[in-house]
């Protein structure tokens, strides 16, 4: 334990899968339903595969402008119930297995990372034959996932492949925390109440306070 | 209607009038200084923390799951599916800095206007020892969201104590329940945090309000109130607590409101600082994170911490530090010789001192979030300063200022040139 300590407090911060490689600003829009719903579709077609978002419901995209049933007919490849979280398939020994680390889930992971550096992670890829996979990044050198986007960025023109990710960060960001749409607005109301709140009390601190001197 | 209420005070007052005569004794009829000014919001806004803390905290007990396995999506489910839990999580977390931010004020208050001084020793002691019993709180409820800083910061801190001689390895199993930190812990950090800190932390408080309400309030100038006292024997620049401060701190507590909803409504997070990304990623025993950071709060503690160099290999100097560091506060009314109290009145010296020591506490803190090679980027060297080292050597400097500070009191305190005091208080 003595030498856990020390190394926790005196090693200088030795990098362990990260890289000082500068980040993007990801040029996200969270009230844009159009690029959310365009970040849903790629993420369930690309992402959900081998990475779950085990604390999101699907009906709970119905935030981003979508009816339950075009969640159900379009989004739900791996549940049953609209009312189900965004579990994988893919079991973490697996995913273990095949790729050394299990898929971590991506409930959180905008929260965790950054949308700019998700947003300059999956922009990154590049090939590698010295890695298992043949692919590498920049971002985040030699790690374990391949170039899931690859058709997505050979097929695409650079701005379009940059607009896809773009969107999909957008919808990390919205998976990260759902709230953040109604937080903001809940919030403004809140403060009115607030300010009216402080000129009543301020009046009434005045009134009380008119003989003090 | 009137008439019935009426009756039915009297009825319960007939029989209870002990409720009336306390309301008296600590409101009605408590005089408090007519001069307070901005630094003395924040006694009463520590309370106002303290109870959206305990009715948030009851809330989100109701939903959270002290579970290794579970703890860290019950969260989410809070986050989630939990209808206001997003509202009760973020008041809690945003909360816990809150309680920080006003007490650390309310500490400084202290320190700008003698607080601490004869007689009112036992209120300031009382003091500390809510702040050691909030730090506990602090420590034991940052490890129920179980991420990865959660996981750490308190595997860190719990092996600070197995760097004590003889028994600290024992001790420090004894408070884990395990040889790492598991579920075991968190189920024990659980029960302390959400029953036994605030059991503690409330008793103080009261103890800490009856002491302060047996003495009287100290003021900006740090006059006694009571030497000057009218025909009726109140004194003369004294008012009653209420409805003259209940109504003043009711503004303030408003101010104080909307900043809270600024930060959680809109940045809940604060760039990191009041919840760490790190901590969105689940506890892995197995993984440690290259940087630890513990909360912003705990920051100024941990640079002392890593500032003191081990000896013999030991760590044990640092963690001393620390301990002392947050302990000497307790001696600091019989430390403080100055025959006045407020800094109105201090000489030069207490005056530099006490900004010295204000500087070198936010250095010390800030360092604390920042790997030690923070300022390790800048290609200028010193003839001793390895360019690594910078900020090592900084908090090393700050160190010895932060406790130059207290052993220095008595000296500087005593030969300082203080101004005449007036004999009332002054608007």
């Amino acid at each position: 334990m003595r030498t856990l300590l020390a190394a926790l407090l005196f090693v200088p911060a030795v990098a362990l899968g990260e890289s000082d490689y500068p980040l993007e600003r990801a040029p996200i829009e969270p009230r844009d339903l159009v690029s959310l719903q365009a970040g849903a579709r790629t993420f369930v077609n690309y992402c959900l595969n081998c990475h779950g978002a085990q604390y999101m419901r699907y009906n709970r995209l119905t935030d981003i402008g979508l009816s339950e049933a075009q969640i159900r007919d379009n989004l739900m490849f791996t549940a049953d119930k609209v009312g189900e979280t965004m579990k994988v398939a893919m079991s973490a020994k697996d995913g273990k297995a095949w790729f050394g680390v299990p898929p971590p889930d991506l409930s959180v992971i905008a929260r965790a990372r950054g949308a700019d550096w998700l947003y300059t992670y999956l922009r990154t890829f590049y090939r590698d034959d010295k890695t298992p996979s043949g692919w590498n990044n920049k971002a985040f050198p030699n790690v374990a996932m391949p170039h899931t986007l690859w058709t997505l960025q050979r097929e695409q023109p650079a701005v379009q492949y940059d607009r896809t990710v773009r969107d999909l960060v957008n919808f990390l960001v919205y998976l990260g925390e759902p709230a953040a749409l109604q937080r903001k607005s809940i919030g403004i109301v809140v403060l009115f109440v607030l300010g009216v709140l402080f000129a009543l009390a301020y009046a009434m601190k005045q009134a009380f306070w008119k003989d003090i001197r | 209607m009137a008439s019935r209420l009426t009756a039915l005070w009297d009825w319960f007052d007939s029989r209870m009038p002990s409720v009336a005569e306390e309301w008296r004794k600590h409101a009605a009829e408590y005089y408090a200084p007519k001069n307070f000014n901005f630094w003395y919001y924040f006694g009463v806004l520590s309370m106002l923390v303290l109870v959206i803390q305990i009715v948030s905290g009851i809330f989100l007990t109701m939903h959270y799951k002290p579970d290794a396995g579970l703890a860290f999506g019950s969260v989410e489910y809070i986050m989630r599916d939990v209808p206001g839990g997003w509202i009760l999580r973020y008041i809690h977390s945003t909360g816990g800095s809150a309680f920080f931010v006003v007490v650390y004020l309310h500490m400084f208050r202290a320190l700008l206007y003698g607080s601490h001084k004869e007689p009112r020793e036992l209120i300031w002691i009382f003091g500390v020892l809510i702040y050691l019993a909030l730090m506990a709180e602090a420590f034991l409820g940052y490890l129920l969201p179980w991420g990865q800083m959660s996981y750490w910061g308190a595997q860190v801190i719990v092996n600070l104590f197995s760097v004590i001689p003889f028994i600290g390895p024992d001790l420090a199993l004894w408070i884990r329940g395990d040889y790492v930190v598991s579920d075991v812990t968190l189920n024990r950090f659980f029960a302390l945090h959400v029953i036994a800190l605030p059991l503690v932390l409330l008793g103080l408080v009261v103890a800490h309000i009856l002491a302060l309400h047996d003495v009287g309030s100290n003021n900006p100038d740090g006059v006694e109130i009571k030497k000057t006292k009218d025909a009726r024997g109140r004194p003369v620049d004294g008012i009653p607590f209420h409805p003259y401060y209940t109504v003043k701190d009711t503004v303030g507590a408003v101010v104080f409101l909307a900043i809270f909803c600024i930060v959680m409504f809109f940045m809940p997070e604060v760039g990191g600082y009041f919840i760490e990304h790190n901590n969105f990623i689940p506890a892995d025993p197995l993984k440690t994170p290259e940087h630890i950071a513990p909360l912003w709060y705990f920051t100024p503690y941990y640079s002392v911490l890593r500032a003191v160099p081990p000896l013999f290999t030991s760590q044990f100097p640092g963690v001393l530090a620390m301990g002392v560091a947050v302990l000497i506060l307790f001696f600091l009314p019989w430390l403080d010789r100055s025959p006045v109290k407020s800094i109105r009145y201090r000489g030069a010296y207490y005056k530099s001192a006490l900004a010295i020591f204000v500087v070198a506490f936010l250095v010390l803190g800030y360092l604390g979030v920042k790997p030690t090679t923070v300022w390790g980027q800048f290609g200028f060297d010193a003839f001793f300063l390895d360019t690594k080292d910078r900020a090592t050597w900084v908090a090393r400097l700050c160190t010895v200022l932060y406790f130059a500070f207290f052993i220095l009191m008595p000296w500087y305190t005593a030969v300082d040139k203080v101004k005449p005091v007036p004999d009332r208080v002054t608007m």
